[in-house]
């Protein structure tokens, strides 16, 4: 069993928490993309991102797993890599709900000191009413573990031929959140639209446990940013930097760039998520 | 920087946004005063020195946004004048036409220009492989003035609502003038830019430009491999948080400050007629 989360140094809450008071990226990743090079997806560059964006942590995927078909290689891959950054590094993995044994997958992520659960439902061919998303999402409440799902991780309009899963459905979040299973939602990589269509598309109890990333919105001149705050809350979001796809500078950006009135915004902090 | 706001986030020293768009109250968006109002802010925050801007007609409210009709084409070039002339110590124009009439592109093109309008913003109305496009590039070489260009990089074989040009395209357009200097619009945004790298490494009359919503990481180093940094131009296009961010990335990945000095102004203000940029001088 790898060692529990430890403390953060406080050196390293400072800029981020009078900006948004981030306490960690939820959607960071490591690992290989299939369709194009990346620079050092590695933990050791991400740490360093960190430090640059003075985020204290964060929780970790492994990019190569989303396009497996049985996760299980992918999260050993996940673990492994980590075990020498875990004063900063949480492992995120992957637990696809249709798989034979995939409970051992997620006890073993419990054994394993996992801050959330990855699932990628478009990847795996799971619309948006497939049961085992819900058993999935039941599993994960019991065990105190958000679900994260991702929308995208390049634009669509950039794919590779044989990247044709194509962009989380908002439907497929709305059929997991309207199910009852009290597990945390949070959605990465998601705009304006999506965001708005599952947020009205609930009701204010079960919008209560769904949380947005901020690494996929857009500031100014549209300030969609923005008039999300103003409309949902700033609660209702979380620090995403959608490393290492994405330039991580993109959320700080964002959120230097808020409007006055929303300057002290204050994003929802997911290690208060209790048992963190 | 304007007076007496703080140090600009990206950093002092002159930034012009080859890529701006501004809107008009013909273009079917209730918020078109604070869309203006809210790029000119987030500019001065940044530091953006000048925004090089166009207004695309009526953005699709009385003709298509890549196909617009003449009436809107003047409309348009209108608005994005009187934004230029109202402010006149941030904003300049390009002159927006659809090429399909010619007499009439040619027209507005000097008509705009003479009202100080200081290069051609051309979208998708007709590919750019297209001869027709060609009197339109005359006119630019005759009179220095650089073509901002749509892009759709890796276009598909047919879109809705546009005829996009890729950078292959855009180069069999750069061969037949190469005396013109062509900006291939937002690298990050939508497309293949990989392919756009590989397309135009190797004609030199072809700059690009960084805006877009796509930020993806290895974007920047690659174009900086590709055309080296004589050959890109920064720009924010609908995202300023996406240009901003592409500002800070470049400090991060090496570049030195002589480059990035061409990046953020030195290349644009070279493209341009001379005085464009009063202050600024490549």
């Amino acid at each position: 069993m790898a060692e529990r989360r430890q403390p953060v140094p406080a050196r390293l809450i400072p800029r981020a928490f009078r900006m948004s008071h981030a306490t960690v990226d939820v959607s960071a990743l490591i690992g290989p993309y299939p369709f194009r090079e990346l620079p050092h997806p590695d933990p050791g560059t991400l740490i360093s991102v960190l430090d640059r964006e003075e985020i204290p942590r964060a929780w970790v995927g492994h990019l190569p797993t989303a396009f497996h078909r049985d996760p299980r290689k992918g999260n050993e891959s996940l673990y492994r890599d980590l075990v020498p950054h875990r004063s900063r590094l949480d492992p995120a993995p992957t637990v696809r709900p249709d798989w034979p044994s995939w409970e051992k997958e997620l006890a073993r992520a419990v054994d394993e000191g996992a801050a959330a659960i990855r699932a990628y439902p478009a990847h795996w061919g799971l619309g948006p009413e497939h049961p085992s998303l819900v058993d999935l999402a039941r599993a994960c409440s019991k065990n105190g573990l958000p679900l994260l799902f991702t929308v995208r991780f390049e634009d669509s309009r950039q794919r590779h031929a044989i990247d044709v899963a194509g962009d989380l459905p908002a439907a497929t979040v709305r059929g997991v959140a309207r199910a009852g299973t009290q597990a945390r939602i949070v959605v990465v990589a998601a705009s304006r639209a999506m965001i708005e269509e599952i947020h009205w598309g609930l009701t204010p109890s079960e919008r209560e446990l769904v949380w947005y990333d901020t690494s996929w919105i857009w500031g100014p001149p549209e300030d969609d940013f923005a008039h999300l705050l103003r409309a949902m809350g700033a609660a209702r979001f979380v620090y995403g930097s959608g490393w290492p796809t994405r330039l991580a500078q993109v959320t700080r950006a964002n959120l230097t760039l808020l409007p006055p009135d929303l300057s002290g915004a204050r994003l929802a902090d997911p290690t208060a998520w209790k048992p963190y | 920087m304007k007076d007496g706001l703080a140090t600009p986030l990206a950093g002092p020293g002159p930034l012009i946004d080859v890529h701006a768009h501004f809107y008009q109250q013909g273009s079917g968006r209730a918020s078109w005063r604070e869309l203006n109002a809210s790029r000119l802010a987030a500019g001065d925050r940044i530091g953006i020195s000048w925004h090089v801007g166009s207004i695309l007609g009526s953005w699709g409210a009385t003709s298509p946004t890549y196909f617009q009709s003449p009436d809107d084409t003047v409309s348009g070039n209108d608005a994005m004048l009187k934004v230029q002339e109202s402010e006149r110590s941030r904003v300049r124009a390009w002159a927006a036409v659809n090429p399909n009439d010619t007499d009439f592109a040619l027209r507005e093109l000097e008509r705009c220009r003479r009202r100080g309008a200081i290069g051609i913003k051309l979208a998708a109305a007709r590919r750019a492989t297209d001869a027709l496009l060609d009197p339109l590039m005359q006119y630019a070489g005759e009179h220095h003035l650089p073509v901002l260009h749509h892009a759709w990089q890796r276009r598909p074989a047919a879109a809705a609502g546009q005829d996009p040009s890729d950078a292959l395209d855009l180069c069999h357009l750069a061969g037949r003038h190469p005396q013109v200097a062509i900006v291939l619009a937002h690298i990050g945004g939508g497309g293949d830019w990989s392919h756009t790298l590989a397309a135009v490494r190797d004609v030199p009359n072809v700059y690009l430009d960084l805006s877009g919503s796509g930020a993806d990481r290895g974007m920047l180093d690659q174009a900086l491999d590709a055309v080296g940094a004589a050959r890109l131009v920064w720009g924010a296009d609908l995202t300023l948080e996406t240009g901003l961010a592409k500002l800070w990335a470049l400090d991060v990945i090496g570049v030195t400050p002589a480059d990035r000095e061409r990046v953020r102004w030195r290349n644009a203000a070279s493209l341009f007629p001379p005085g464009s940029f009063p202050g600024l001088s490549a």
